[in-house]
């Protein structure tokens, strides 16, 4: 196995003729690793904070994930309930072990359950750790408090974002996790419901992953 | 799967001969290319974008070995297995083996070329496991037993009607009354019936768009959301990817993650950008328990230093198949191998041998859109010329020829639509038929017509109708 893969490494030297790369000229590509220079980044990313946020409404709604606005955490319950009532769904979802705290007693006739989701279920609730203005693109990483099957496995998935946590570019978003230091098993931008062209071009939204995607965006 | 390359010539009359495959042509025609340039209109930096990416990839592949193995150390340091492939029969055996150990009785995949390049699917098929195409697209012609025919839509070709006749044939237990006539009703029945093979499968085979080498992560890039399930739902997850997927960090895929989308189906960014990285965490609730790569050479690596190195920054966007004439006119099976259009005529000669696909490089008009178009910055008809050349001095020229009075005396016989295809202005063609209805020269195949008048059989027509100036 090794053998194979030194014979690819040496064959990639030969082809490009020199050896091995050692010394500072080794040193010049670790420090672009580690200091991960930032490219060009899209204007349309260096707007002020609150037409950032109006950017990000929008072109999250022109991927068809539907976005609702409430003025604080107390507030996503009910948010959620309604929701669920309007599109003639069953009150009934799994949530991100990271929203324990939400208090439900506002949205009673909702079922809840916590964990990651199972084949059967219908609508999940997770938490987004970033909206990226430039598409409209939701962040979501994976660990204990918010299970990727949350995103996939439902035909409805909710998604509860602060309104703090909207950055301009995906450069950002990623930064948040390089300050944390954490290196999740699974990060997803997600950017609207799933959706597939194969069939004679016409698109048809729903297909493996959620039908609905519902943004829920909390803050003033 | 078979190299049909050689028969390049006869697979494309039979394409131009069929109305269904014509129908879908056109309809493809009209989404990509159009949608895509909504989308680069609407980003100013676009062009600007176009040349960091290629510089971004340039420098990756200059230290292609370093980024390798930075990348391989870190995937272990997270807890997952790189495994390194010459050629396609090393890639089948590893990924064969791989799956037997996790004692896999059912494999979903997701859509992966360099999957179809190492003839995956036939080694799977030949075994006694149950493979289940996960993407659409690719679910259709594992229905049909056909391969794709274009690297994005797969079952471009296929209409409809097809769809839910091999839907009915193959799914058992299928409501005879159900309706399977729309695109909405297919779509139900299709996630209806793969939603068990993910939850059952052992083993979750996915490509990917990018592999990261400050963290040993896999990127793909999907709308469906099957890459995701499939990766994620499976206890074994094996990444498989050629070489020259590697980019030295996130914000390098950022960059090129701007283009991809844009450039491919013109969407401003696909519905799911999924960074993999490793296997589930001890206290993870779910998420596959092993994690592999089968990091897959089959040539590539004695491509660069060469006049072929450029095409290991392509991205596999299809913007240049998107908008050939030459694949417009033929579709993607004409080309005989799993990569069509310009960067199939480009890549195909470089993975197999010139002689099978001497007729590729000269499926060209050379009219230079799909240079334009690349997100990469691929010089493609340099470097379609350069094959030719070669298969010129090995002996292969008769066929060129031959290949190139085929496609100029169809597209000769065919003003408006070479037009409409490439998008060459009125004028420029109208100028090259100079009056007595024969082109004395086309964008097509420069040398060929330089000593040769050939009757353009439409032209008078086209003129007459150009100098009333209907269009
Ligand atoms: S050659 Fe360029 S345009 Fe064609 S698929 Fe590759 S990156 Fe895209």
């Amino acid at each position: 196995m090794s053998e194979t893969r030194d014979v690819i490494l040496s064959t990639i030297r030969q082809s490009l003729r020199r050896g091995p790369i050692y010394g500072e000229a080794r040193a010049a590509l670790e420090e672009r690793i580690r200091s991960h220079p930032r490219h060009l980044i899209p204007s349309r990313a260096g707007q002020p904070p609150a037409a950032l946020i109006d950017l990000f409404i929008a072109k999250a709604r022109a991927a068809s994930t539907s976005v609702v606005e409430v003025s604080d955490r107390g507030e996503i319950p009910q948010a959620v309930m309604d929701y669920l009532a309007n599109e003639n769904l069953p009150a009934r979802l799994v949530q991100a072990p990271g929203l324990h705290d939400l208090d439900w007693a506002a949205a009673p006739t909702v079922e809840v359950r916590m964990g990651a989701a199972e084949k059967a279920d219908e609508a999940s609730l997770s938490k987004g750790l970033a909206g990226v203005a430039e598409t409209g693109t939701l962040l979501l990483v994976s660990g204990p408090e918010n299970p990727t099957t949350l995103n996939f496995v439902p035909p409805t998935h909710l998604v509860v974002l602060f309104r703090n946590d909207v950055v301009p570019a995906y450069e950002d978003a990623w930064d948040l996790l390089r300050v944390n230091g954490t290196n999740p098993r699974s990060a997803n931008f997600i950017t609207g419901p799933s959706r597939t062209g194969d069939i004679e071009q016409k698109i048809q939204i729903g297909v493996h992953g959620p039908l609905r995607l519902h943004l829920i965006l909390v803050g003033r | 799967m078979n190299h049909t390359s050689d028969r390049f010539i006869d697979n494309s009359r039979a394409a131009l001969a069929n109305p269904v495959l014509q129908a879908a042509l056109a309809n493809l025609k009209r989404g990509f290319p159009i949608n895509r340039a909504e989308v680069v209109a609407d980003l100013p930096e676009f062009e600007e974008l176009r040349n960091v990416a290629r510089d971004i990839k340039d420098h990756t592949l200059d230290h292609l070995d370093v980024y390798l193995e930075i990348y391989e150390r870190n995937v272990r340091a997270s807890g997952g297995k790189v495994h390194w492939a010459r050629n396609a029969k090393e890639a089948r055996d590893t990924i064969m083996r791989i799956c037997r150990d996790a004692g896999a009785r059912t494999v979903t995949k997701g859509k992966s070329m360099v999957v179809e390049e190492i003839g995956l699917n036939e080694a799977l098929d030949a075994s006694e496991i149950r493979r289940v195409e996960t993407d659409l697209g690719e679910y259709i012609i594992q229905l049909r037993d056909e391969p794709p025919s274009h690297i994005i839509v797969p079952a471009v070709h296929v209409t409809k009607e097809e769809i839910g006749d091999a839907f009915r044939e193959a799914h058992e237990g299928l409501d005879p009354t159900r309706a399977l006539s729309e695109p909405a009703d297919i779509t139900a029945e299709a996630r209806t019936r793969l939603r068990e093979a993910y939850f059952s499968a052992e083993v979750g085979i996915t490509g990917a768009n990018f592999l990261v080498a400050e963290s040993g992560s896999s990127i793909i890039v999907t709308n469906e959301g099957n890459g995701d399930l499939t990766q994620t739902l499976a206890r074994t997850h094996v990444v498989v990817a050629s070489l020259e997927k590697i980019v030295p960090t996130m914000e390098d895929a950022f960059a090129i993650l701007r283009l991809l989308a844009r450039s491919s189906t013109g969407q401003e960014f696909s519905v799911y950008t999924s960074v993999s990285n490793g296997p589930k965490r001890s206290d993870d609730l779910d998420g596959p328990k092993a994690y592999h790569v089968v990091l897959v050479d089959n040539g590539r690596s004695s491509m660069l230093g060469t006049n072929q190195q450029d095409m290991l920054r392509c991205i596999q966007c299809a913007a240049c198949i998107n908008h050939c004439p030459v694949y417009s006119a033929v579709g993607g099976h004409a080309y005989g191998w799993i990569y069509p259009g310009p960067m199939g005529a480009v890549l195909t000669p470089s993975l197999t041998n010139i002689a099978a696909s001497a007729h590729l490089p000269n499926a060209s008009t050379f009219c230079g859109q799909c240079e334009q178009v690349c997100p990469m910055k691929i010089p493609l008809i340099k470097m379609m010329r350069h094959h030719r050349n070669s298969a010129h001095q090995q002996g292969h020229g008769g066929k060129v020829s031959k290949f190139a009075l085929f496609f100029w005396s169809y597209f000769a016989g065919r003003p408006a639509l070479y037009r409409t295809l490439t998008g060459i202005g009125v004028g420029v063609l109208a100028a090259l038929a100079i009056g007595r209805g024969r082109l004395k020269s086309l964008p097509l195949v420069g040398g060929w017509t330089a000593n040769r008048d050939l009757p353009a059989p439409e032209g008078g027509t086209f003129l007459t109708r150009y100098r009333r100036g209907e269009r």
